[in-house]
């Protein structure tokens, strides 16, 4: 069929690739013990967490990068990379009163209005910038009901005690390779804190933004939900475009306690490379949710389209008995694009309740895979687990993979999973040409059909982005 | 036969029967009527002993015997046999594999040797007549593929081959039309003998037209509130249950 | 652990032995696997494939070599491979994975090679039987190798029987070539009866050319540990292949079957399905790679792996996979691991069934799915009884058949 189409992927579609001018502090290239404590003393940390990053520098330098996932992994020269990278720092080194115009501006044309009375209703935006947070919105209106929502290094800061004790906790720096990494430099990233029996009374959303050059993000999140609380927490990114991969390893962590609540969505959109796959982000990701708790949940929903390779496993530990977790992920992959995402589910407790929902879509040159586990611990009782993989392939030259891992160590657990692999119909194509509906515009009705169990689990202002992200990413793949 | 007295038994922590008191005699056949959620299909449930029903005060004797402290089987051997309401779908298990281990156990609780197979054969052909039974329903797995009224046809049949003493139909006539109801209910007559007995669970008169019932019982919230004879069901049908509601 | 060591030492004490007993075919590629087993060795855990079977400590025991000489008559279309009656180095040891430890090191200890040639067009009524067994006082390994020629238009059923009665550690490696030239149909069976004592490596590679159909099917009634590899390549257009197993494991048994189907040109269908049912401390693992290749456009494939833990300290470990690189496909995988169906357990109970009873119906019937497709008639019937007494605990060791008594 329509060949031409697939030739037509190689226009740019790519709209977040400006870099913004502002003034940058970049510390020198390269990674060593000086570098860490670099990194640690411009953030005036404490004692402990310097330990804790050399620590970590020490685990990583003993490990090896794995080689495990369906990805063609370039080699990463660690050291001709900066660690740290402050757009807020002014020439003469001066801490700045007011927010840079120019940072402002960046973000507004993300879409990411940093000033409250233009901001989306019923959003608070954490948005960091490289290794700094610029911003964090309506900080004093969620502090009336004892939330805390900040920079991670503010939280330091503030609120030593809650950061040391989770810290590390649901990730430990030992986890993997790049986990150790981000344990040792890691730069900003978002604090939450949500006290027992507290609704949050509006979505939580960070918004990373890699913008200096040779640098890499290394951000680190934290989400405490307390007993009975409830939070919906949003991420998004973009880069700008350039022609050497930018590293982006970064750690989230999220404690779930009795009968409380955690959503976490995610819409990705790093810079994926140009139709020749040079540039673009390498995201390498760490995401675990402990759900400690009694009846607690966690939902991660993700919609990846950017990142030229994306090795990403949002994962929960269903501790609490009568636990559930939900993960629900769409992953889009053009031209050169590589993914090797899914999740790990690790029943332990009793009664406790995961389903997958992943929708993998290929088209250009891409790889496609996903990759899970779903693990029942043996004392995990009654433990269930509805896992369905499907992959679309829009052309002959991608490819799209599906590696679930089933352990089960509980005879009293249901553990399915199901997948399928299809392409878009002709028949459903030309269906939709005769109802006058252009083949590139029925290919996005068709995906966004296909991906609509996901979609739908993302909040509004999210979803609708996510619903354009999914066309755009996929102009003229169809074959 | 069967004697219920103040029974109480929770499901999900929820209880369900909140006393029930029930006598059915030799020969007897008892209706039992009620709205939606009342406990009709609980009482049958503990009755045959399915283990998600507890019961948590009261006793039920059969023929003398403590029946709570009998398992499933136990009490199936001992002759009482539940139509369900939805017969469910074992894949993979012949009809005639199912129901030769089922006529074997019962005679081996009786101390008989099991049955030769041509014996079991012709049985199944003799007793399937009764019921107007499709042969090749016979050669399926149990309950696969069977339509909803062929599923009730299949119980009437089991119960032919099984010879209870004691049948409780919960809501037999569901999910059948004229034809099929009455096939059904004739199977019944045919193979009851004068001492075999019945709880018939039932929301129409239109069964209770082919199986007369010599008591007709009204259980609301978990109680039997009302108990009379034929006529009883008839004034439901007209009534419905809301005149005896305000009477109690 | 270090169990090449001995083999190694083993192959350069006894390989004059091995070459005189053996034949040229077999023995022109006995160095070369040699060499590659030195230094490839056995695959360890961390190596995907063997992610579930401890290679290494199988092997560990100091095992006397076997070299049991074929017991077959030689027939019309059975044969000891040095009377081939083609030239048998065009397909010996071709397909086989030379990178896979245990196939190699079958390939330098095997002395000899048992061949099913079945010429063109020849439509062979009565199955193939080839029974295998393993007797002994001592820990022995016997390390066996099959060949079987299909030609154009042939048609065959094989059932290869492996048994062993003596309570001794026994070790064998088993490593099957099938060729099945265009419009080929080959009807094979895999049976293992054997002891908690076994540990059983088969690795089974199977090439279909155009528009034949192959079928495999892989029985494992009772054993020790097992490991059974089955890779299919599809060469030709508009061939099918149906892999299908079931296990039935109790005790301390441990059983992988490990499968790659691998599309490699368009228009074939393939097929898999693998049934467990797993009793005691038994473990299971399964993992079935579909891979579908560029150019294999209108791939239609289908695997599935439903599993039952019927006790509490049964394990199940299962990992289907697709690997797809062509667009205009349809492939799909399912796999399950549960428990018996209570609803179904009560309403059988309610007819009287004990529980014990109702249980062995419903799993018999849950691995019913894999033996009534079971082709050959007698097999079929045989199969179904073995299964049914394995559930009863009536099957305790090979007690049918006249070899092992």
């Amino acid at each position: 069929m329509a060949n031409e189409f697939v030739k037509k992927v190689a226009e740019e579609k790519y709209k977040f690739g400006f870099t913004t001018d502002v003034h940058t502090e970049i510390i020198d290239k390269g990674l060593n013990e000086d570098v860490v404590r670099l990194i640690s003393s411009k953030k005036g940390e404490p004692e402990w967490l310097l330990d804790f990053r050399l620590k970590a520098f020490k685990y990583w330098k003993s490990q090896k990068q794995p080689e495990w996932g369906h990805l063609k992994l370039p080699e990463i020269d660690y050291q001709d990379i900066s660690y740290y990278a402050d757009p807020t720092k002014k020439k003469d080194n001066s801490q700045p009163k007011e927010i840079d115009p120019e940072l402002m501006k960046t973000f507004d044309k993300l879409g990411i209005p940093l000033e409250e009375r233009m901001a989306l209703s019923g959003m608070a935006v954490d948005a960091v910038m490289d290794s700094v947070s610029v911003k964090t919105t309506f900080k004093e209106k969620l502090a009336e009901k004892n939330i805390i929502f900040c920079s991670i290094s503010e939280a330091v800061r503030n609120y030593p005690e809650l950061v040391r004790k989770h810290l590390g906790s649901v990730v430990p720096y030992r986890d993997n390779y790049f986990a150790a990494l981000n344990s040792a430099v890691f730069s900003d990233g978002s604090f939450v804190y949500i006290p027992a029996n507290t609704r949050c009374p509006m979505e939580l959303s960070t918004y990373f933004r890699i913008n200096a050059r040779n640098t890499g993000q290394f951000e680190r999140t934290l989400i405490v939900c307390e007993e009975g609380g409830y939070v919906s927490y949003l991420e998004g990114c973009t880069a700008p475009m350039r022609d050497e991969n930018q590293l982006h390893a970064a750690i989230v962590e999220i404690v779930v306690m009795d009968n409380a609540e955690v959503k976490y969505s995610t819409v990705q959109n790093w810079y994926p490379g140009d139709e020749e796959g040079k540039g673009g982000v390498l995201n390498l990701v760490t995401k675990r949710g402990l759900l400690k708790g009694h009846n607690s949940k966690l939902s991660w929903t993700q919609v990846e389209t950017g990142s030229a390779i994306t090795w990403k496993y949002p994962s929960c530990v269903l501790q609490g008995d009568d636990s559930q977790a939900e993960f629900y992920s769409v992953a889009v992959t053009n031209n050169y694009q590589q993914a090797d995402t899914g999740t790990k589910m690790v029943h332990l407790g009793k009664r406790t309740k995961s389903t997958i929902i992943s929708k993998g879509i290929s088209a250009g040159k891409s790889e496609n895979s996903y990759r899970g586990l779903v693990k029942v611990g043996k004392n995990a009782d009654g433990a269930r687990n509805y896992s369905s993989c499907d992959s679309l392939l829009l052309g002959s030259l991608c490819g799209a993979h599906t590696f679930p891992y089933m352990d089960v160590n509980n005879n009293t657990a249901t553990v399915e999973h199901e997948a399928t692999t299809s392409k878009i119909s002709e028949d459903q194509l030309l269906y939709c040409n005769q109802r006058g509906i252009s083949t590139e515009e029925a290919v996005g009705l068709i995906v966004n059909g296909y991906a609509k169990d996901v979609i739908n689990k993302l909040p509004m202002e999210f979803a609708v982005e996510a619903q354009k992200l999914l066309s755009v990413s996929l102009e003229g793949a169809v074959g | 036969m069967l004697e219920i007295k103040n029974l109480h038994a929770i499901v999900a922590e929820k209880e369900i029967l909140k006393g029930v008191d029930l006598t059915v005699n030799d020969g007897e056949i008892h209706a039992l009527m009620g709205t939606n959620g009342a406990g009709k299909s609980t009482l049958s449930k503990v009755i045959v002993g399915d283990p998600s029903y507890q019961v948590t005060e009261g006793s039920i004797t059969f023929n003398g015997a403590d029946l709570l402290s009998m398992n499933t089987e136990e009490r199936a051997n001992a002759g009482i046999f539940m139509s369900f309401q939805q017969p469910i779908e074992i894949p993979g298990v012949s009809m005639a594999n199912f129901l030769k281990a089922a006529v074997n156990a019962k005679r081996k609780s009786q101390g008989l040797e099991p049955m030769k197979a041509s014996e079991f054969l012709s049985m199944m052909r003799e007793r399937r007549k009764l019921v107007e039974m499709d042969n090749k329903l016979i050669n399926r797995s149990v309950n696969e593929g069977f339509s909803g009224g062929e599923r009730k046809r299949n119980e009437i049949f089991q119960m032919a081959m099984l010879e209870p003493t004691f049948c409780i139909l919960d809501e037999t006539d569901s999910g059948l039309d004229v034809d099929a109801l009455r096939i059904v209910a004739e199977g019944f007559n045919k193979l009851r003998k004068p001492d075999t007995s019945a709880i018939i669970i039932t929301h129409y008169q239109r069964l209770l037209d082919y199986i007369k019932p010599d008591f007709v019982h009204v259980l609301l919230d978990g109680k039997i509130v009302k108990t009379g004879g034929p006529e009883l069901a008839r004034q439901i049908e007209d009534n419905g249950f809301d005149w005896i509601k305000q009477s109690i | 652990m270090q169990s090449e060591k001995q083999y190694i030492e083993l192959y350069q004490e006894c390989r004059e032995q091995i070459l005189k007993r053996s034949c040229a075919v077999m023995n022109d590629v006995r160095d070369e696997a040699f060499n590659r087993f030195k230094s490839a060795g056995f695959p360890s855990q961390k190596v995907e494939r063997y992610k579930y079977t401890d290679v290494d400590k199988a092997f560990n025991p100091d095992y006397g070599i076997l070299f049991t000489p074929l017991g077959i008559q030689p027939s019309r279309y059975l044969f000891n491979i040095k009377e081939a009656p083609v030239d048998a180095s065009k397909y010996y040891n071709r397909i086989a994975d030379q990178n896979d430890g245990v196939t190699l090191l079958n390939t330098m200890l095997a002395h000899e090679c048992l061949m099913v040639y079945v010429p063109k067009n020849t439509k062979v009524e009565q199955p193939l039987s080839v029974d295998n067994w393993i007797k002994g006082e001592v820990p022995s390994m016997m390390n066996r190798r099959i060949l079987v020629v299909m030609e154009e238009g042939a048609e065959a059923t094989v059932i290869i029987n492996d048994h062993a009665t003596d309570p001794q550690q026994f070790l064998t490696t088993q490593v099957v070539e099938i060729f099945c030239h265009d419009n080929s149909r080959l009807d094979l069976y895999d049976i293992e009866e054997t002891t908690p004592q076994m540990r059983r490596f088969s690795n089974v590679y199977i090439q279909e050319g155009r528009d034949c159909n192959v079928r495999h099917t892989c029985i494992t009634l009772h054993n020790g540990q097992t490991r059974n590899t089955c890779d299919v390549m599809m060469q030709g257009e508009n061939a099918e292949a149906t892999l299908n197993g079931c296990v039935i494991g109790s005790g301390t048994q441990h059983t992988d079957n490990n499968t790659l189907i691998r599309h490699s040109v368009p228009n074939c269908r393939s097929e898999e399905l693998y049934k467990y049912v797993l009793d005691g401390q038994a473990t299971g693992a399964f993992a079935g790679k579909i891979l579908v290749d560029k150019d294999a456009q209108k791939t239609s494939s289908q695997e599935t792996n439903a599993n039952l833990c019927a006790s509490p300290e049964s394990r199940m470990y299962t990992q289907p996979m697709l690997e797809i690189y062509a667009d205009d496909v349809k492939c799909a995988h399912g796999a399950t691991v549960g428990v018996l169906d209570e609803a179904a357990l009560f309403y059988m109970r309610q007819r009287g069934i004990s529980q014990e009873e109702a249980r062995m119906l419903l799993k018999n019937a849950f691995l019913g799915q894999v033996v009534d497709q079971i082709a050959y008639e007698p097999l079929r019937t045989r199969i179904a009884v073995k299964v049914e007494k394995r559930f009863r605990g009536e099957l305790k060791k090979c007690e049918e058949c006249k070899l092992c008594k």
